[in-house]
């Protein structure tokens, strides 16, 4: 479908004009979900649980409504019963019981944090004056805070009603047992020169964005409800706060606000089915905004995980064989991404004989939401530190060690057909040729490390439409939340199409309303598949824009093309005309002109990085100071470089911070003691150098410009990156993240003597 | 709740308002006075998406009453502008792509102002420990330190040039 786009010349493509929305972010005067006010708006808070596992015998409220200034309050008896099972809200695939139940606790609470009750108050401090006025009368439970305690027999059961496909009738906390398998392990093993076993645990981390969850919602009088709020995903709040609160999702718009980071939190709701309630209880508009410790506590981080993971080659470095038990925490509902992390764990490796038992575990943790490349951080720690190993003792550079056994075009696709034309080896290949790895790093206690990444990346459903306004601008609407920047390579495609300069193009995310159905912003969908929309309605614009042309020019709409950016006729006679020249006539030829667009976008372009990192390593304190950072990632091709960078640099810091400080600490009651960003540790500016990138382009076949999804992937090396490096600074290998100073400390008196680099040579 | 009157500078104008004694600096610029370019992103003083200028010094706005601000200046993001001219921070972070979701954006200019107020020529190290009171999800912080190093030097031609100019 796409030419080679390499050799294709573009104009507007690949350059780096200003963000359209930009002057708006810099000035404070974009609004953002907690921005929004309206006349008469209660503001909303939650009561939530301060145990990990209770039974809840009863609540209380009739002291807090009392109290001057309530509107009302709900608990989950104010919503409809739901059903508990697998069903469709609009396009995403469901639980509503456990949705529900996650919203406002309905007889169990399941984490610290758990909502219990909503308040709507004429202030935020009367209403949270008025939580401490509810009473609840709890029956405490022992936690179960970890897989491994989760899945022993007798252990205490999270949800009474929960069955897996494995074991019949009887009550569990493993949601879920998936198996891959193929061709013959055993043989596999035998094979072998080497083999590695490891155990691995990493914690339980978060996205992170620097903006709580918000939501407001207006219940009209006529039963007409508009929701404005901070998300990923505007068709997605519709329908599951319909399918939550009760409510016909046809009476319900979507407007998503400016969005202050998802990073794939935000692709699910919280708040926006309370506010919705609250306010068709009071029928008034009603504002909730978590707190920063709400957002810790009570939102989707992602799963922490036990990582089994046995790897055997031969001495020439061939992977022959590999076997994978990896149980991850989905946290009080089911729902980890273990299937998503089974399916990337060996992706990137060209070899047969392999087998992965994953499980989906319950545990007195928040329910676990997406979080960049969801799973496939987790399993690359495993795989990527251990084919290091492997590399080590065979002697062959690591990077050698993964273009060696590297996918391809034509090699076997965890979850389809065989990859199309792929950048895995390319990436390697890059930081291999980069400046970063060419130059010697010496001194002591210092190391590098080297890894890769794979995700599948989405597809998926986006609307596009394309107006020819009559002073010759366009706008393009999508329904795409822009979180990253997408909306001026939305403008950028749409003025490469129409020959326009891209400040004559103005990008909109339209709320649900507006635009044909449209997706989540994420699964580095956007550029990808809201791009093909875009694209396509562009062209279609040009369909139109022909036929006009021909009309006017007395031609047959065959002999008319758009051709550097003008509509011309072939053959001479007739000069070539812009898109601002017929946009002034277009009134007097037959009306306006639309193109429109809407895919379900095949072609998805998996996505490969490679990341090579610095590191020096205190041997008093054990910090660790990452020292120099290169990633290579394969775009396909880049629309706007800026944001692609952008992307890199983005994901490669999360890494980071999972590898060396994010974790979730809870004491032996299963509360949460780091609920802040003080101790939830995350990069500084100070923690980081300048993150070099180096973006490869291998064109997607699928794609009409070659995009891939470029949003994720850069998150899922680093942590393996920054463990090998940490073993070749001194000597130890790391199977715990974060790797914290205390755990550094631990691992290097295992492992016996103080940091010093001439004994990690020898190890 | 009896609300107490202040009266403060604010981006350069006197400013009367009313606010409750338990309101924060930033709950009042955001809900009394419709300033809603500081942001809440930790209300612990974590974050830095809330840093305004208190005569000169960087606060993070949460940490302090609105009633403190009685008889001081203050400087908000909506400030650094003046008129439709873009203060070089603002117009580094656009040309650099120092942002992608925007929201941690107004803390950076106003913490990155404060910093080339006091250092008009400061290097990448200085940068990174003068912005390390202000997290950033988004970027790696990378494409930001650039642009303030850029809009520090373009400070000072600008400054250069004007004086050139009343020569």
């Amino acid at each position: 479908m796409a030419e080679a786009t390499s050799n294709r010349k573009f104009r507007v493509i690949g350059t780096r004009p200003i963000r359209h929305d930009g002057v708006d972010k810099v000035t404070g005067r974009a609004k953002y979900g907690a921005d929004y006010s309206f006349p008469g708006m209660l503001h909303g808070k939650v009561l939530r649980s301060p145990h990990a596992h209770a039974v809840i015998k009863s609540i209380k409220v009739d002291k807090a409504l009392k109290l001057p200034g309530v509107k009302a309050i709900i608990t989950a008896d104010d919503l409809p019963e739901a059903p508990n099972k697998m069903q469709q809200a609009g396009e995403m695939a469901i639980n509503p019981s456990h949705l529900s139940r996650n919203i406002l606790a309905r007889g169990k609470v399941l984490y610290d944090g758990h909502a219990i009750a909503a308040v709507a108050a004429t202030s935020p401090h009367i209403a949270e004056e008025a939580l401490k006025l509810i009473e609840v009368d709890y029956e405490v439970l022992p936690p179960v805070m970890t897989v491994e305690a989760a899945m022993k027999p007798g252990a205490p059961i999270l949800i009474p009603d929960l069955r897996n496909n494995e074991e019949g009738d009887k009550q569990t906390n493993v949601a879920q047992h998936m198996q891959f398998k193929r061709g013959d392990l055993d043989k596999g093993f035998k094979a072998a020169d080497y083999v590695v076993e490891r155990e691995f645990k990493t914690a339980m981390v978060h996205q992170g964005y620097i903006e709580p969850h918000n939501a407001v919602a207006i219940y009209n009088n006529d039963g007409q409800a508009t929701i404005y709020c901070s998300t990923q995903g505007a068709f997605d709040v519709r329908s599951l706060s319909a399918q939550v609160v009760g409510v016909e999702p046809g009476k319900i718009k979507v407007v998503p606000a400016e969005i202050g980071g998802g990073f794939g939190g935000k692709t699910t709701v919280y708040l926006e089915p309370l506010a919705l309630a609250l306010s068709k209880k009071t029928g008034k508009p009603v504002k909730l905004v978590m707190t920063r410790s709400e957002v810790l506590r009570a939102s989707g981080p992602t799963s922490g995980s036990t990582i089994k993971i046995k790897m055997g080659c031969t001495k020439d470095g061939k992977i022959t064989a590999a076997q994978v038990w990896m149980a991850y925490e989905a946290g009080g509902f089911p729902g980890s991404p273990v299937v998503a992390g089974a399916m990337c764990i060996l992706a990137p490796y060209d070899f047969e004989n392999l087998l992965i038992d994953a499980y989906d575990v319950v545990v007195n943790r928040p329910k676990t939401a997406a979080y960049r490349a969801p799973g496939a951080t987790n399993a690359a720690m495993a795989s990527e530190t251990v084919l290091d190993e492997l590399a080590e003792k065979c002697g062959i550079d690591p990077l050698d060690m993964r273009i060696k056994n590297g996918v391809k075009e034509g090699s076997a696709h965890p979850a389809g057909p065989p990859y199309k034309r792929i950048g895995y080896i390319q990436t390697c290949e890059a930081i291999k040729n980069s400046p970063h790895y060419k130059s010697k790093l010496e001194g002591p206690n210092r190391g590098r490390g080297v890894a890769t990444g794979f995700w599948f990346n989405a597809g998926m459903q986006s609307s596009a439409t394309v107006n020819i306004h009559a002073d010759g601008s366009a706008s393009v609407v999508t329904g795409s939340p822009d979180i990253g920047g997408s909306r001026v390579s939305m403008a950028m495609i749409t003025a490469e199409v129409l020959g326009l300069e891209v400040t004559d193009v103005r990008p909109l995310t339209a709320d649900t309303d507006s635009i044909g159905h449209t997706d989540v912003t994420g699964g580095s969908r956007v550029t990808f598949a809201t791009g093909m929309a875009v694209y396509e309605a562009a062209q279609d614009a040009v369909r139109q824009l022909r036929e006009r042309a021909a009309k006017l020019w007395e031609r047959k709409v065959e002999d008319v093309e758009m051709k550097d950016g003008k509509l011309t006729a072939k053959g001479n006679g007739v000069p070539p005309m812009s898109v601002k020249e017929i946009a002034s006539k277009l009134g007097r030829t037959g009306g306006p002109i639309t193109g429109r667009a809407s895919v379900n976008a095949r072609g998805v372009g998996a996505a490969f990085a490679a990341t090579c990192v610095d590191v020096e390593v205190d041997p008093e304190t054990f910090k660790v100071q990452i020292l120099r950072c290169t990633v290579a990632q394969d775009a396909g091709k880049a629309i706007h470089p800026s944001y692609v960078e952008g992307q890199m640099q983005g994901g490669t810091a999360q890494g980071i911070g999972w590898a060396l400080n994010e974790e979730y600490i809870y004491d032996d009651k299963g509360i949460l003691r780091n609920s802040g960003l003080l101790d939830y540790r995350m990069p500084t500016c100070l923690d980081l150098p300048m993150i070099e990138t180096i973006i490869v382009e291998e064109p997607n076949p699928g794609h009409p410009l070659g995009v891939r999804g470029v949003g994720e992937v850069s998150i899922v090396p680093p942590p393996a990156a920054v463990a090998n490096a940490i073993y070749r600074a001194i000597g130890v290998r790391m199977t715990e993240l974060p790797m914290s100073p205390p755990r550094l400390l631990k691992a290097s008196l295992k492992r016996g003597g103080a940091a010093d680099a001439h004994s990690a040579a020898a190890d | 709740m009896k609300k107490v009157l202040v009266e403060a500078n604010i981006n350069g104008e006197t400013v009367e308002f009313l606010c409750e004694a338990r309101q924060s600096l930033l709950e009042t610029l955001r809900d009394v006075l419709n300033l809603t370019g500081s942001k809440e992103g930790c209300l612990t003083g974590d974050c830095g998406a809330c840093s305004v200028m208190v005569d000169g010094r960087v606060v993070c706005s949460c940490l302090m009453l609105g009633a403190e601000a009685a008889g001081k200046n203050i400087t908000t993001v909506e400030g650094l502008a003046t008129g439709n001219q873009l203060h070089p921070l603002q117009q580094k972070f656009l040309e650099n792509a120092a942002l992608q979701c925007g929201i941690c954006t107004p803390g950076f200019l106003v913490a990155a102002k404060a910093l080339i107020d006091k250092n008009p020529n400061p290097s990448e190290e200085e940068v990174r420990y003068a912005l390390a009171g202000n997290l950033c999800r988004c970027t790696g912080y990378d494409k930001i330190v650039r642009a303030v190093i850029e809009a520090a030097k373009a400070v000072k031609s600008g400054a250069a040039e004007s004086r050139a100019g009343a020569r």
